[in-house]
């Protein structure tokens, strides 16, 4: 491929590859997202190259795997194009019937369309389903257009027509000043304005300057950014390049945790197609701007994510935070001015440049302007991204985007902003999502993680599983986290075992307040959130457990006890065959008992046990029933003579 | 793994010192652990004390510093799979395996991490055995999924 050397040639390879392409030519679009791989997607991806082959079709469809859509819980997703027909779940034995049926004939496999559990309705394309319907799809559209590993499906859809424009058409300064209109807030956590953060390194003395992708997504139950650099790294390439011009860079760095191989991958291979293509290196586009990137692994460290110990961790040394009396944009890695911003920041940048400031602030809320990608997964209908504007109600996400809680569950809770962040309980659904409206209700925006929740999640259990978290992933070098939160986890896993004692809340609050005063970083000083937001909605849970010795949701392991209810019993055998702790007494028409002593409470019998007898119980809080007498328990069948 | 490959790691990243964690991602992945022969081999040729070495292969989780098993178990305890009863699946893995979080058996068969999150969260509780992803795990399924390892 020959190098792009201006804005004309840019446009003539687009045209050219354009012209290539027949729109009309069906093309099959499968997700390879790593949601998707779990599922089977490769199988799958296989399948269809076989097929496609063994019916003689391999000049009359294309075949693409792509990133993530969102829509995990029904993966593997395949979408046709031009019709849009979005098939879901499908397995490789599906793949012949797709082939003769959609691509040959035109028609729809109805078995795999997506079926509307309320009003039984099917949904032939991608946008008649309501978990899409209802989201503004801005950042991650493009994820299931493209295939990830190609620069000229990017090139298809507009791609770097934003770097073009910077480059030919603006000034550093405007594209400063357009962020800065844009009111873009930093979508890695702190919500700090980029616009702000930009100008602050531009205007630093120091000649080198650096621009760093923060891809370190370490909270739990959060994959946006993973989504997001494995389905479509050169839109967060251009964003990079398009912040080094606008604060005077030179040199960009990508950190992201080696978890995510297939991101290393997808966005190690974009580097050196932009750099073929020359979107990255000396005089870009004929404009006379150098720019060089480099992939930086992290190594495990969940620390990593806060901006100075990630600087300090690309200079090959332990990621430990240290104090920002001055910023990281000001003197940040190497001791030069750094703007560090989040994957999914970035990737909002070309949207910005390209339809402009005005077009961005129409979406969201007040003081948050744009979209935010969720994760949305835990006790919930429809696991998967989502991309919502600002200001959309938690109530919206979760019911008209989620479907709700799965399996007849009440809802509980909702925790957003990773493992710093906090639960938001159901009376305040109708919040508003944004940075601001989050933070007052005690949790935070984060990076977007949003955990549901229901009635079998133990409130205490939450609090102590962050904290243990937090806990092992304190870099130590301040007292108040390494030693506080280690005693913060001991106090809380007492409390879940039925050790909890008078006055153990007391002291818990008192070790957050010193940890929110006196930790050096953002992970020490946010750490005691999971613990205070679910006392401030839960405090409930907290006393059953600490005076009644009682987990009101039934789920804390020591304070359970597992009971077969002998009237509900029919000695059907199978809890008896699955224990593994062969610990449920009785037999063949005897009914079970579970044996106290040797039951190791992992659920087993319970998860079992056939729903038309339900006969397994959790007890919390009261003795369990003694077993019934022996010459009781034989339970005698009706003939079953026609 | 001999000093040679070490080298040629090592020259890949043009022999700079601030890409000593990127040089020991890379013998990890190969290795799948940390040989003490290996480390003084990258503290020679980037001249980095062994002491900073040994802190980066402590501090960061990627880095083991004893052999692992043939295979490695992880399991997520991520918040998605927590909620929906990872710690119940790692119990039941851990009677099976005798072995904890960490560690690794005798026979050098198991070795047994728990990872935070594997972005799979629609397919939680989630089980991972070299690589391949177990989705959807329960107790009473874990031991059909390690009965294949031999």
């Amino acid at each position: 491929m020959p190098r792009v050397n201006s804005t004309d040639e840019l446009e003539k390879i687009r045209k050219e590859i354009l012209s290539r392409r027949d729109p009309n030519q069906p093309c099959i679009s499968i997700c390879a997202g790593a949601g998707c791989l779990a599922s089977g997607a490769s199988e799958v991806i296989a399948a269809f190259k076989e097929e496609i082959e063994k019916q003689g079709l391999k000049t009359d469809v294309n075949t693409k795997g792509t990133g993530c859509p969102g829509f995990c819980e029904r993966g593997p997703v395949v979408v046709i194009y031009p019709e849009e027909t979005c098939y879901l779940q499908v397995k490789p034995e599906d793949v012949p019937e797709i082939l003769s049926q959609t691509i040959k004939e035109k028609k729809v496999v109805n078995r795999l369309l997506y079926i509307d559990p309320t009003t039984g309705e099917k949904a032939t394309h991608e946008s008649d389903i309501p978990f899409y319907k209802n989201q503004v799809r801005n950042i991650i559209c493009n994820n299931s257009k493209i295939d990830s590993k190609s620069i000229d499906d990017y090139l298809a859809i507009d791609g770097y027509s934003a770097l073009a424009k910077v480059l030919t058409g603006m000034t550093p300064e405007e594209v400063l000043e357009e962020v800065k209109k844009s009111n873009l807030r930093g979508r890695g956590g702190g919500g700090f304005p980029a616009g702000r953060k930009w100008e602050g390194s531009r205007n630093a003395p120091e000649k080198i300057k650096y621009v760093i992708v923060n891809a370190d997504e370490g909270d739990p139950g959060a994959f946006m950014d993973r989504a997001l650099l494995e389905g479509n790294p050169h839109s967060i390439l251009e964003g990079l390049i398009i912040g080094g011009y606008a604060i005077g860079s030179q040199e960009g760095y990508i950190y992201v945790r080696q978890e995510y191989p297939l991101a290393v991958e997808n966005i190690t291979l974009a580097i050196q197609r932009a750099e073929e293509y020359g979107f990255l290196g000396k005089n870009i586009l004929g404009s006379g701007f150098d720019f060089t990137v480099k992939v930086h692994q992290g190594a495990g460290a969940f620390v990593c994510g806060e901006s100075t110990a990630l600087m300090t961790a690309l200079e090959g040394r332990a990621g430990e935070p240290r104090p920002k009396y001055i910023r990281s944009n000001i003197v940040g890695l190497w001791g030069r001015p750094s703007v560090l911003n989040n994957v999914e920041t970035w990737a909002n940048v070309p949207l910005i440049i390209n339809k402009g400031a005005d077009w961005f602030t129409q979406f969201g809320t007040e003081g948050s302007k744009g979209t935010k990608i969720f994760s949305l997964v835990g006790k919930i209908t429809n696991t998967g991204l989502v991309e919502v504007p600002m200001g959309i109600t938690l109530r919206d996400i979760i019911y008209k985007i989620g479907g709700g809680i799965p399996g007849g569950k009440k809802f509980k809770a909702v925790q957003t902003g990773g493992p710093s962040g906090g639960c938001i309980p159901e009376e305040l659904l109708d919040l508003q999502v944004g940075f601001d409206e989050l933070t007052q209700a005690g949790s935070m925006m984060g990076s977007g993680g949003m955990i549901v929740l229901d009635e079998d999640t133990c409130m205490v259990d939450v609090s102590r599983y962050f904290i243990n978290f937090l806990t092992d992933e304190s870099c130590g070098k301040c007292v108040p986290c390494r030693e506080g939160l280690r005693q913060m986890h001991k106090i809380l896993t007492n409390i879940t075992k039925g050790k909890g004692k008078e006055g153990d809340i007391a002291l818990l609050e008192e070790l957050s307040e010193t940890a929110i005063e006196a930790a050096l970083c953002a992970l020490g000083k946010s750490a005691p959130n999971p613990f205070l937001s679910t006392l401030r909605y839960f405090r409930d849970e907290y006393e059953a457990h600490i005076k009644e010795k009682r987990c009101p949701a039934l789920s804390c392991k020591e304070l359970i006890a597992y009971h077969i209810d002998p009237a509900k019993c029919q000695a059907c055998m199978i809890c008896l065959k699955k224990c593994p702790a062969e610990a449920i007494g009785g037999g063949k028409n005897k009914i079970h008992v579970v044996e106290q002593e040797k039951c190791t409470k992992c659920g087993t019998c319970f998860e079992v046990c056939p729903p038309r007898f339900a006969a397994v119980q959790k007890i919390s809080g009261e003795p369990v029933p003694s077993p019934i007498p022996e010459e009781e328990r034989i339970i005698i069948r009706k003939s079953k003579e026609k | 793994m001999n000093n040679e490959r070490i080298d040629q790691i090592i020259d890949k990243h043009h022999g700079e010192a601030s890409s000593l964690i990127q040089v020991l991602l890379e013998i990890q992945s190969e290795k799948h652990w940390l040989p003490k022969e290996a480390l003084e081999r990258v503290s020679e040729k980037l001249q980095v004390p062994l002491t900073r070495i040994q802190h980066i292969a402590t501090f960061y989780k990627a880095f083991s510093l004893v052999p692992k098993g043939r295979h490695e178990i992880h399991i997520c305890l991520g918040t998605a799979c927590h909620v929906r009863g990872a710690t119940r699946v790692l119990d039941t893995v851990q009677d099976l395996t005798g072995i904890r979080p960490g560690e690794t058996d005798l026979d050098l068969k198991f070795s047994l991490e728990t990872v935070n999150c594997l972005g799979c969260c629609a397919l939680g509780p989630v089980l991972e055995v070299d690589g391949k992803t177990h989705g959807k795990m329960a107790p009473a399924k874990t031991a059909d999924v390690l009965k294949n390892c031999d």
